[in-house]
C-alpha cells in the first residue's frame, strides 16, 4: 500500500504527461512521442491509484482491467481508417456511461453514511469512496450532490448522444436529421423537467431511502435529451457533434472529478473538455456557421432565392481525364467523404506516386471539415501512404489554384461551391470554400449528376473548365491509373 | 438517316463539311454517311480516306442531294442547291438568314428545314457547335501568320552578332473570339501586343493572353455586355472620337494592325482611318479581318493585298478560314456533329427537330414549310449579367491605425468585462462554495486554461489523432470506479466494476489507435 503522498505525486505527473502529450500534436515527428507520454501518464495515474490507500476489491477490478484491455486491443487493431469517425463515437459513449454510473455509485454511498449518521452509528469503519464521505461537512454534502447532478446530466447526455453519433457515422441509423414532433420545444421541456428534478432531489432531507428516484429520472430525462438533440443534427455536421460529444466526455469526467475530490480527474478532463470546444469551434468557423446553429440542426439565415445555375454538366471519360493528367505539370487533388465512402484512398494514393514519378507537382487540399471527423482525410490518406508534407490546409494551397494546372474533386462537393463566394442567398454563403474552380481545368469524380449531402446546388459542376468524371471514385480512378504514362 | 455532304461550290472555298473523323462519330449515334467525289480534296481528304470511314462517295452533287436526308455545308447555299432541295430534308449549313432573305424564301418554297450554323444562340451549352467561333478563332490565328509573311522583320526582338532586331508591336482591335486568337498567336510569336475593345470587361481576358490593353479614359456608363449576347454595341460618338485619338497617338509606332470589330447587323466600323495609315512605318502591315462587312481600315479593298502610297501592306482577304483548310473542316465538321449529336437525342439514327430546345429552336430558320427567322430570344441568357464591381477603399495609414487603435480597445474593453464578470461570479461562489470545492475549482480553471493554449498548437491534419489522444485520456474516469470499487455495497461493486470494464476499453483502444494511426503519416 502506497502513502497518499505518492498517490498525489503520481497525480501530479500524470496531469504533466497528460499536457504534454496533448501539446506534442503540434507535428507528425513529434506526436509519435507524445502518444508514449499520454500512455506512460495514464499508467502511472492509474497504477499509483490502485496501489494507494483505501482501495479494496483488487480481485474483481485486475480481470475486469484486462478484459477491457484486451477488448479495447482487439477493437483498435482491427478497425479500418475509414471507420475512424465510428470508434470515436464508440468510445465517447463509453465515457459517458461510465460517468453516468460512477456518479450514481457515489449517491449510494452517500445515502449509506448518511442512514448510518442518522442511525446515531458514527464510528462506523467505512471503505473506498464512502470513507471519504463521511469526513465531509454539511456544506460540502450539499456541493457533493450538486457535482452529481452535473455528472449524471453531462454523462447521459453523452452516452445516448454518441451512441447515436455512432449510429449515424455507421450507416445503422438514418443519417438525416429527424426529430420528434415538437423539435427543440421537446428537448427544452426535458432540460426543464431535468430542472425540477434536480430541485427536487436537492430538497429531500439528507437520508431519505429514496433518493435515487429522482437521480433515475434525471438519468432517463437527459438520455434522452442526447439522443433526440444528436438525432435531430444533419450528416454533414458530424464533424462538429463528434468533437462536441468530445468535449462533454470531457466534462464528465471532470465532474466525476469534484464528486471524488480527484484532482488528476478534474484535470484531464478539463484539458479533454477543452480539446473538444476549440475543435468545434475550429469545425464551426470552418463552415461560417455558428456553434448553436449546428447543434439545434438545419442550415441557419438563408434569406431569398438562390442564384439558378446555368450552363451545363459535361461528362467526360477516363481516357480524357488521363490526357489532361499527362499533359499537366501541376495537380492538386481534394477528397471529400466520398473517397472513404468509395475506398479510394489507396487509388489516389497509386496515382499520386504515379504522377509525382513522372516529375509532376500533385498536392492535396484539404478543407477542415472534409469527411465526418476533424482531421479525417489526413488520416486516411496517411493510411495510403501519401506523404504527409504535400498534403496542405485550405489556407495554405488556396492561393496556388490560379497557377494549377489539373485540379480533381474527389467526393467532396459543398467545400468545392463556388456559391458560398458568390450568391449571399446560399445557405452556405461566407463558408470559406476551396477555390478550385480558380484551376485550368477541373475533374469532378462523382456517382451521379444529384446535388450532395446537404442538398444544394454546386455551379462548380457548369462551370466552362469543369468536366464531370461519372462513376465511383475507386472504379473510376482504377480505370485511369493504366493510361497515365 | 443519310447524311451528306457536297462540294462547295462557290470559288475559292476549300473546307468541307464532313471529315472522315466526324464521319466515324456520326456513324456511331447510327447515321449513314455521303460524300460528293472530290468534296475534302481541298482540304486533304481524299475520296479513298473516306471510304475507309464507311463513308459512301457519290459520284455528284444531285445523286448526293437526292440520297441524303440531311445536308451538311460550310459556305450559304446558292440557289441551284437550294432547288435540289425537297420537303423534309434538312440542310445544315451557315446560311446568313438577315441577309438572304431570298434564299429562306427558296427555302421555305422547298419546304426543307434549314439550320444556319450562324444562328447558333450563344449560351455555354452550344459552345460544341458554335461555328462562328471555330471560324474566328482560325482568322485571328491565320492573319497574323499573314501579316508575318507579308512583314519583313521578326515578330520577337533578338540580339545577335548581326546586330539588334526589336520586337514588332502588335495592335489587336477588338477582343471577340478572333482577337483574342490573334493576340495569343502573336504573343507566342513574341511580338509586343496591344489590344483594344470597347467592352471594358474584356481587359481581364486580353491579360490574360498576355497583351496589354489600351486603357481609354472615357466617363460613361460602361455597357453590359451581356445585354447584346456578349457582342460589341455601337459607341456614342464622342466615345468615338476618344478612340481614334487614341488609335493617332499609337499608329506611328505601330508595325502590325489587326482589326477584327464588328457590330452585329451592321457595316463594319471605321476605326484604323487613311490618315493613321499615312502615320504608319514604311513596311507596316494591316490585315481586316471585318473586310466582308466594308472592312474597318478606309482602304481595305475586300479579298485583296495593297500597297498604299507610303509603303503600308492592307490586306482584306475575307477567306482566312478557308486558307487553313484543313484545321478549318475538322474543326467545322466536329460542330456539326455536335449539332447532329443534339438532333439525335436518343443515338439511334432518327432525328428528333425539338423546336423546345433552345439551341435547336435559335438555329431553326425554316421548318416545315415555315420561315422561322427570327427565333424567339432564348430562355438562357448567353452571360451572367455583370456585377457592379465594389471598390475596396484604399485606406490611409492613418486611418488603418486608428482602425487598429479601436479594435484593439474594443478588445481590451470585452477581456477585462470578461475578467471582471468571471472574477464576481467566484467572489460569489466562493461565498457559498465549501473550501475544499474552492481548491478543487482553482485546479479545474487553470486546466482548462492550459488546454485552450495547448490545443491551439495542434496541426490541423493531425486532429483526427487528437481526438482519439483525448478520446484514451478522457478513460481516466476509470479512476473513478476504481476508487469506488471497495465498497462495501454489492450495487456499487458491480457498477464499478462494469465501469472499470468500459472506461479500460477506452483506454487501450484510444491509445493503440493513436498510435496506429501516428505511425502512418510519412514524409515523402
Amino acid at each position: 500500500m502506497l502513502e497518499i503522498g505518492f498517490v498525489s505525486a503520481a497525480a501530479i505527473t500524470a496531469s504533466v504527461l497528460f499536457i504534454l502529450s496533448l501539446g506534442g500534436l503540434s507535428n507528425q515527428e513529434k506526436a509519435k512521442r507524445a502518444v508514449w507520454y499520454g500512455i506512460v501518464g495514464m499508467a502511472v495515474g492509474v497504477g499509483f491509484t490502485i496501489f494507494g490507500p483505501g482501495i479494496g476489491n483488487v480481485w474483481l477490478m485486475a480481470p475486469m482491467i484486462v478484459i477491457g484491455a484486451a477488448i479495447g486491443w482487439y477493437v483498435a487493431k482491427k478497425v479500418e481508417m475509414t471507420e475512424m469517425p465510428q470508434l470515436v463515437a464508440a468510445l465517447h459513449s463509453f465515457v459517458g456511461l461510465a460517468a453516468v454510473f460512477v456518479a450514481w455509485n457515489a449517491d449510494i454511498e452517500r445515502l449509506r453514511v448518511m442512514m448510518d449518521r442518522a442511525a446515531g452509528l458514527t464510528a462506523q469503519d467505512y471503505s473506498a469512496f464512502a470513507a471519504l464521505v463521511s469526513t465531509k461537512d454539511p456544506a460540502e454534502l450539499t456541493f457533493l450532490q450538486l457535482e452529481i447532478i452535473f455528472a449524471i446530466f453531462i454523462g447521459a447526455v453523452t452516452f445516448t448522444g454518441s451512441v447515436i453519433a455512432y449510429g449515424k457515422l455507421a450507416g445503422k441509423v438514418d443519417g438525416k436529421p429527424k426529430q420528434l414532433p415538437g423539435g427543440h420545444m421537446l428537448n427544452a421541456a426535458a432540460a426543464a423537467a431535468s430542472l425540477l428534478v434536480a430541485i427536487w432531489y436537492m430538497n429531500l432531507p439528507a437520508d431519505a431511502a429514496y433518493s435515487m428516484v429522482p437521480l433515475l429520472i434525471l438519468s432517463a430525462l437527459a438520455f434522452f435529451i442526447g439522443w433526440h438533440l444528436i438525432q435531430g443534427i444533419g450528416g454533414a455536421d458530424m464533424p462538429v457533434v463528434v468533437s462536441m460529444l468530445n468535449s462533454y466526455s470531457g466534462w464528465a469526467a471532470a465532474a466525476i472529478g469534484f464528486t471524488l475530490s480527484n484532482d488528476l480527474l478534474i484535470v484531464t478532463g478539463a484539458l479533454v473538455g477543452s480539446s473538444g470546444a476549440i475543435l468545434s469551434y475550429i469545425m464551426c468557423k470552418a463552415m461560417n456557421r455558428k456553434f448553436i446553429n449546428v447543434i439545434l440542426g438545419g442550415w441557419g439565415g438563408a434569406t431569398g432565392e438562390q442564384q439558378a445555375v446555368e450552363g451545363e454538366m459535361i461528362a467526360i471519360d477516363a481516357g480524357g481525364v488521363a490526357a489532361a493528367l499527362n499533359d499537366a505539370d501541376s495537380v492538386i487533388i481534394i477528397p471529400g467523404y466520398g473517397m472513404a465512402v468509395a475506398q479510394a484512398q489507396g487509388a489516389v494514393s497509386e496515382l499520386t506516386r504515379k504522377l509525382r514519378a513522372r516529375g509532376k507537382e500533385v498536392r492535396f487540399a484539404i478543407h477542415p471539415v472534409a469527411g465526418r471527423l476533424p482531421g479525417h482525410m489526413n488520416v486516411l490518406l496517411a493510411e495510403a501512404k501519401v506523404p504527409y508534407d504535400i498534403v496542405l490546409e485550405m489556407d495554405e494551397i488556396n492561393e496556388d489554384f490560379p497557377e494549377t494546372d489539373v485540379a480533381i474533386v474527389i467526393g467532396s462537393n459543398d467545400i468545392v461551391n463556388p456559391a458560398a463566394q458568390d450568391d449571399p442567398n446560399s445557405p452556405i454563403a461566407g463558408m470559406p470554400v476551396l477555390e478550385v474552380w480558380k484551376a485550368k481545368q477541373v475533374f469532378v469524380s462523382k456517382r451521379g449528376a444529384g446535388t450532395g449531402y446537404s442538398g444544394i446546388e454546386n455551379p462548380l459542376f457548369f462551370k466552362e473548365n469543369t468536366r464531370m468524371f461519372y462513376g465511383d471514385a475507386k472504379a473510376s480512378l482504377d480505370q485511369l491509373l493504366p493510361m497515365i504514362e | 438517316m443519310k447524311i451528306g455532304a457536297p462540294r462547295e461550290i462557290i470559288e475559292g472555298e476549300a473546307r468541307v463539311a464532313m471529315t472522315p473523323d466526324s464521319a466515324r462519330a456520326l456513324q456511331k449515334l447510327g447515321h449513314a454517311c455521303l460524300i460528293e467525289a472530290g468534296a475534302g480534296a481541298g482540304a486533304g481528304f481524299s475520296d479513298a480516306a473516306y471510304a475507309e470511314a464507311g463513308v459512301e462517295v457519290v459520284a455528284d452533287a444531285s445523286a448526293l442531294f437526292a440520297a441524303a436526308e440531311v445536308v451538311v455545308k460550310v459556305r450559304e447555299p446558292r440557289l441551284e442547291e437550294l432547288e435540289r432541295l425537297r420537303r423534309g430534308q434538312t440542310l445544315i449549313s451557315f446560311f446568313w438568314p438577315a441577309q438572304n432573305e431570298a434564299a429562306l424564301e427558296a427555302a421555305k418554297a422547298r419546304g426543307a428545314t434549314v439550320v444556319a450554323m450562324d444562328m447558333v444562340p450563344r449560351i455555354s451549352r452550344a459552345q460544341k457547335m458554335d461555328a462562328l467561333s471555330s471560324m474566328a478563332n482560325i482568322a485571328g490565328y491565320r492573319a497574323v501568320i499573314e501579316a508575318g509573311a507579308n512583314f519583313g522583320r521578326f515578330f520577337t526582338g533578338q540580339v545577335t552578332a548581326a546586330g539588334k532586331v526589336p520586337p514588332a508591336r502588335v495592335l489587336v482591335v477588338g477582343a471577340g473570339v478572333a482577337g483574342l486568337a490573334a493576340i495569343g498567336a502573336s504573343t507566342s510569336l513574341g511580338a509586343i501586343t496591344l489590344a483594344f475593345d470597347v467592352r471594358p470587361e474584356v481587359a481581364e481576358q486580353i491579360e490574360s493572353m498576355g497583351a496589354e490593353f489600351v486603357f481609354l479614359d472615357f466617363d460613361e456608363a460602361a455597357q453590359d455586355g451581356a445585354a447584346t449576347g456578349g457582342y460589341a454595341a455601337p459607341s456614342s460618338p464622342e466615345f468615338r472620337e476618344k478612340q481614334l485619338e487614341k488609335f493617332r497617338e499609337l499608329a506611328p509606332d505601330i508595325d502590325i494592325v489587326i482589326t477584327t470589330a464588328l457590330i452585329p447587323g451592321r457595316p463594319a466600323p471605321k476605326l484604323w482611318t487613311e490618315d493613321m495609315v499615312k502615320l504608319m512605318k514604311r513596311g507596316s502591315v494591316i490585315v481586316d479581318l471585318a473586310a466582308e462587312k466594308g472592312g474597318n481600315c478606309d482602304l481595305t479593298v475586300p479579298d485583296a493585298r495593297i500597297v498604299t502610297d507610303n509603303g503600308v501592306i492592307v490586306i482584306g482577304y475575307t477567306d482566312f478560314p478557308s486558307r487553313m483548310a484543313a484545321q478549318a473542316s475538322t474543326l467545322y465538321a466536329t460542330n456539326i456533329r455536335h449539332m447532329l449529336t443534339d438532333l439525335t437525342p436518343e443515338k439511334d439514327g432518327t432525328i428528333v427537330h425539338n423546336m423546345e430546345d433552345d439551341v435547336i429552336r435559335g438555329a431553326t430558320v425554316a421548318h416545315d414549310g415555315e420561315i422561322t427567322f427570327p427565333p424567339p430570344p432564348p430562355k438562357v441568357k448567353a452571360i451572367a449579367a455583370q456585377k457592379p464591381k465594389e471598390k475596396k477603399k484604399e485606406l490611409t495609414a492613418e486611418e488603418k491605425r486608428a482602425a487598429e487603435m479601436a479594435a484593439f480597445r474594443s478588445q481590451t474593453r470585452s477581456q477585462v468585462l470578461l475578467l471582471a464578470a468571471g472574477g464576481a461570479l467566484m467572489l460569489l461562489l466562493g461565498q457559498i462554495a465549501p473550501a475544499s470545492f474552492m481548491q478543487h475549482f482553482i485546479v479545474f480553471v487553470l486546466a482548462c486554461f492550459v488546454g485552450f493554449q495547448v490545443i491551439w498548437g495542434v496541426s490541423h491534419s493531425l486532429h483526427t489523432p487528437l481526438m482519439a489522444v483525448t478520446n484514451a485520456i478522457s478513460g481516466i474516469i476509470v479512476l473513478g470506479a476504481i476508487l469506488q470499487i471497495g465498497s462495501g455495497n454489492w450495487i456499487v461493486v458491480i457498477l464499478a466494476a462494469f465501469s472499470v470494464l468500459i472506461a479500460t476499453i477506452n483506454i487501450v483502444g484510444g491509445f493503440v489507435v493513436t498510435r496506429r494511426m501516428l505511425a502512418m503519416f510519412q514524409k515523402s
